[in-house]
């Protein structure tokens, strides 16, 4: 299944205002991995995403997705590939009903309506989802609008997701709800996130990004547990790693979990 | 502002009524289109001392609140909301034309009151049409009508996101100026002139909007065609629809039949 590999190497993106966004980053993902990309605001987490969809094109390097690199011609494929979840769902959700923008993608790869229908339902029901089909998007709540958000991705069959910011504004209870959600795709995934516990259950390997570098890249739980790596990227300890301000025990159980 | 957020509401509103299930929403949204503006034109093409034979036109909103099922008190308060502006586009007719047109008992009415009236019937009326067809269609269907029938797709994608995101960045505008009228403890703030920051901040924001959601398209295999999914057909209801209404429109901006009814009545000579 070597398509779902991606590859970075030797990345550098500059802005056209002189900002580095991006100086030298190299990481392989291989399929059905869960990769968290960490680090503080403007540590360049974002401008790498937009790299993995093509996006916005390398200054410098390259990256690959599967066998493919970024081409006019194999950008279409790419972008099948890879799923992109937006932070903001107003920005996702652009067409007047719930099913139609899940419907967005498939109609645009040329799909038959029969398929069409059947991928829109199947995605609806995987977010759980499908009694918001003929809602306009104004009318969700936050967490409805990111799981349909979700849907609309997923009805592309993408091999990858990738997700900026994936519980950025949901209450507790949508936010666990998603993170189940999350858990049970199979897909390679690669997020972004501040929510650090999130990443501590949902993403076995995460990368540091600081200054537009990879500060470290590696097992999550190494990488919460080196204190000087963390306050050096601006990062904390994931609160449920660290002292419970009740009894002032740490949970070293959870650690010895994993 | 809480002005402003509740228009939004009631838009939303608007659109929920679309949403309806009576055989007139049923209806091809082309011949709903083709309909409101046969009427619109038979409204407007008239003379401007033309008062009478206005009021026959009434019917069809009548007949489209009902079958509809829609709510009469809303749309009188949304078309009441317009009328100061058709007043204020009549207003001075009186004024300048003081030529005697019709006289009632002791009164004398000139043309210029007959033509503001004329003015306000036929705001009333187009007003409410407008409305109307909205409540019964949906904005969404009807910019895809519009697009079935020729017009340029640009423009209806246009008008399309013009109303996805009417919610999105009056919310955001609302939001800015509560934040402004918040600092400014029931002064003018810095008056005006924060006023121009705001907005240019807002029409920024805007742009970077604009471009995410160019992003989220082409990340979904955009790729300049917009294709959405043929929902209803051009059928018979909908050619009896349009050619009924049509019919009656036609006729009645020929033929006064307000004072044709009249002279049935009194038995004097039209």
């Amino acid at each position: 299944m070597s398509h779902h590999l991606v590859e970075a190497e030797n990345l550098r993106y500059v802005y056209p205002d002189g900002t580095v966004a991006l100086r030298d980053v190299s990481f392989r993902i291989t399929h059905g991995e869960s990769v968290a990309v960490i680090g503080a605001n403007g540590a360049g987490k974002s401008t790498l995403l937009l790299h993995l969809n093509g996006y916005l094109a390398p200054t410098a390097g390259e990256v690959r997705i599967g066998d493919l690199s970024f081409t006019r011609k194999t950008l279409p494929e790419i972008r099948r590939r890879v799923g992109m979840v937006f932070q903001d769902p107003d920005d996702q959700l652009f067409m007047p009903t719930v099913y139609e923008d899940v419907a967005f993608g498939p109609i645009n790869l040329g799909l038959s309506a029969a398929e069409v229908e059947a991928r829109v339902q199947e995605a609806l029901e995987r977010v759980g989802a499908e009694h918001l089909r003929e809602r306009p998007p104004y009318r969700l709540s936050g967490g409805e609008k990111k799981r349909v958000a979700i849907a609309t991705v997923l009805s592309m069959a993408p091999d990858i997701l990738v997700m900026d910011e994936p519980t950025n504004g949901l209450d507790p209870f949508a936010r666990r709800r998603l993170m189940e959600l999350l858990k049970d795709f199979r897909h390679t995934k690669i997020f972004t996130s501040h929510d650090l516990d999130m990443v501590l259950e949902l993403c076995e390997r995460t990368i540091v990004l600081h200054d537009g570098e990879i500060r470290a890249d590696g097992p999550t739980l190494d990488i919460f547990r080196d204190d000087g790596l963390l306050a050096g990227c601006r990062l904390e300890k994931p609160l449920s790693m660290q002292e419970c301000p009740v009894c002032g025990s740490s949970s070293q159980q959870k650690e010895r979990e994993g | 502002m809480a002005s402003i957020e509740g228009t939004i509401l009631d838009f939303k509103r608007l659109d929920q009524l679309a949403t309806g299930g009576t055989s007139l929403h049923k209806i091809d949204a082309r011949a709903k289109v083709l309909v409101t503006i046969v009427f619109l034109l038979s409204v407007v093409s008239f003379d401007r001392y033309a008062l009478t034979a206005l009021f026959p036109f009434f019917l069809y909103p009548t007949v489209v609140l009902a079958l509809g099922n829609l709510p009469v008190d809303y749309f009188v308060k949304k078309v009441a909301l317009f009328l100061p502006f058709a007043l204020a586009v009549g207003m001075l007719n009186p004024l300048f034309d003081r030529e005697m047109m019709v006289r009632l008992g002791p009164f004398d009415i000139s043309g210029g009151w007959v033509s503001c009236a004329s003015i306000v019937v036929r705001a009333i009326l187009t007003i409410s049409a407008a409305l109307l067809l909205v409540g019964v269609t949906g904005f969404p269907e009807i910019c895809r009508a519009l697009e079935r029938l020729g017009v340029p797709q640009t423009f209806a994608v246009q008008l399309l996101f013009l109303y996805r995101y009417i919610f999105v960045l009056t919310e955001e505008g609302a939001r800015s100026s509560r934040a402004r009228e918040l600092r400014s403890f029931g002064g003018k703030g810095l008056g005006i002139k924060s006023f121009g920051s705001l907005v240019g901040h807002l029409l920024l924001r805007t742009w970077m909007r604009a471009d995410r959601i160019h992003m989220a398209m082409l990340a979904r295999g955009f790729t300049g065609e917009f294709r959405a999914r043929q929902t209803s057909r051009f059928g018979g209801r909908e050619l009896l629809f349009l050619l009924g209404w049509s019919t009656l429109f036609i006729v009645l901006r020929l033929r006064n039949v307000s004072r044709l009814l009249g002279s049935l009545v009194t038995g004097a000579p039209p």
